[in-house]
């Protein structure tokens, strides 16, 4: 006999949908069937259980060749290679629990290092922006219930964070949006005419880069104030009409990713997007979401938030945590040559850095936390794969909006496999150990 | 040879996610994101067959992929690559100041390139340190 687990946290993007079932073995140790979750979610828990899944530690040799070591010498190396360095980088933190990003920051604190998660690739400028000039937001629970006009800004939930739309903001049926999709007007600005677009009622075919314009332009019809022709490739019409229709609303909310983050103007594409919130406020109320990828990038900020003031990129090197994105964040690091060891947990640095910092981590002394085999492990010396969060352990994540969630145990890991916090706290006693430290 | 300019910016699919979640050393993952999803007004001024191999080169490297046309498209001028080791040979890496690498919006140049191979994540990684 199967059995069903239910209400399972998918540990994949930041929606963290938390109504997946699992179908388990009878001796609760194979994964048979996934539903509710979307086809990325679902794909994440049916390669926990892949024939292929590397489950020892294994150092590189010479001649590039693999070599199996036991969790203990693969913390021992972990340990000295961050003792040694004058500067080591600590990298990702976005894939795995809360708790399991405190202990790692204590070896941080520990050995002076630089702690980064995968928001300076992300949500960084967001966070930036947020420093800025605030934030006016609210809960997913309360885009679902009350936003009769959502904003998609240069983000793509079909494809990114594929059940968003279906549970919080399009197609949800919410207290006072009942008629769901039909309760709302959807608007989406992007270059490209989306999936996203294609549900929409409006889509806005921005020229790329231009996002700045477009909003402070939308800023001006507000008020219904004078207008160029064309703005960012925008007709004046549509922009008019569409600030009226944000003004119509009784509850607005602007959703908004990489679109913005990553294009020209970066942190002030966010911080005028803020101010367009801010500005709604005084004919509606309104609020504004960033669309946050790992499904715990956010709780990396709230950890990194509580023990150092500081939600990305904290530099630790000099005894206190000083904060300096450009200075130290991780592709400037990487890329001036200014850290002397890498540590990459819970994120893909091989796929997801520009090349030219990829190049960098494969000169180093560097070791890879990660369940599964990615470019970072091949740059990396020594490769550590765990237990996954979410599927083989339980931990504490954040959702995109700030909502703390306990993630589930389904199923056991492979036998003998560590989890992210046990291998850290190995780590952790062989640091202390070489510092001298009582534990 | 024939020669475009246009607009490269990079981002997720559902595939790039799913392939990724299924193993990045894996084909699927070469064959969800090693391409360029390119219009087919840019794909006939380029002069190739869809589904041919290219090369795409910038100010900050050069990749082969394979040039199919946009599945999310028209937007003439606009390359797309999706997020991925391939896109990351060619994106622009100034940060400003912020941290954050230029990931949307580097110009690049694609030529045809039937005679050259795409690799996958872990050989273009792995070949690229060695150079």
């Amino acid at each position: 006999m199967t059995q069903l687990v239910t209400d399972i946290i998918c540990p994949f993007c930041g929606t963290l949908c938390d109504d997946i079932e699992v179908e388990v073995s009878d001796d609760g140790k194979k994964i048979i069937k996934v539903t509710n979750a979307c086809a990325i979610g679902a794909e994440k828990f049916l390669h926990a259980q892949s024939p292929d899944r590397i489950v020892r530690p294994r150092m590189k040799q010479e001649d590039g060749s693999w070599k199996e070591v036991t969790y203990d010498e693969a913390a021992k190396y972990t340990a000295k290679i961050l003792c040694d360095a004058k500067k080591p980088l600590m990298y990702g933190w976005s894939s795995t629990s809360c708790e399991a990003q405190a202990t790692g920051h204590m070896i941080a604190e520990l050995v002076g290092g630089v702690v980064d998660n995968t928001a300076t690739v992300c949500h960084g400028p967001s966070l930036i922006a947020v420093h800025d000039v605030g934030i006016p937001s609210c809960t997913l629970g309360e885009v679902k219930n009350r936003a009769d006009r959502v904003i998609f800004w240069g983000c793509n939930p079909a494809h990114a964070h594929p059940r968003h739309m279906s549970r919080y903001s399009i197609f949800s049926r919410g207290y006072f949006t009942t008629k769901g999709s039909k309760s709302r007007k959807i608007i989406v600005v992007d270059p490209r005419p989306t999936d996203t677009a294609s549900v929409a009622d409006y889509h806005i075919q921005i020229q790329q880069g231009r996002d700045y314009e477009l909003i402070d332009a939308l800023r001006v019809a507000l008020q219904e104030g004078p207008l160029p022709e064309t703005v960012a490739g925008v007709p004046k019409e549509k922009i008019y009409d569409i600030a009226r229709l944000l003004k119509s609303g009784r509850f607005v909310t602007i959703f908004f990713g990489m679109g913005v983050t990553h294009s020209l103007g970066k942190n002030h594409n966010i911080d005028i997007a803020i101010a367009l919130t801010a500005d709604l406020n005084k004919y509606t109320k309104a609020a504004i979401i960033p669309m946050r990828g790992h499904y715990n990038v956010t709780g990396s900020g709230q950890v990194l938030g509580w023990q150092f003031g500081f939600p990305f990129c904290v530099d630790l090197s000099r005894g206190f945590a000083r904060y300096n994105p450009g200075e130290s964040s991780a592709n400037d690091l990487l890329m001036r040559g200014e850290v002397d060891a890498n540590f990459v947990i819970g994120s893909d640095p091989g796929s997801h850095f520009p090349f030219k910092s990829v190049k960098v981590i494969n000169e180093l002394p560097s070791v890879c936390i990660d369940p599964h085999m990615t470019p970072t492990v091949a740059v990396s010396k020594c490769h550590v794969p765990v237990a996954l969060v979410g599927i083989e352990v339980g931990g504490s994540c954040y959702r995109m909006d700030n909502v703390p969630i306990e993630s589930r145990k389904v199923v056991d890991p492979p036998a003998g496999m560590l989890t992210d916090g046990e291998f850290l706290e190995l780590v952790l006693t062989e640091v202390q150990r070489i510092k001298g430290v009582a534990a | 040879m024939t020669k475009i300019t246009v607009n490269l910016i990079t981002g997720r699919t559902i595939q790039q996610g799913v392939s990724m979640e299924a193993g990045k050393e894996k084909e699927d993952y070469m064959k969800s994101c090693g391409i360029i999803e390119l219009d087919a007004v840019d794909i006939a001024k380029l002069g190739i067959w869809k589904n041919s191999n290219v090369r795409v080169v910038s100010d900050f490297g050069s990749v082969v992929v394979k040039a199919i046309e946009a599945t999310q498209g028209p937007h003439p001028g606009l390359g797309w690559i999706p997020m991925g080791p391939w896109a990351n040979m060619v994106i622009d890496t100034n940060t400003y100041s912020t941290g954050m690498p230029t990931f949307k919006g580097t110009p690049v140049t694609i030529e045809p390139a039937e005679k050259e191979t795409v690799l996958s994540s872990i050989d273009l990684v792995l070949n690229a340190c060695k150079e």
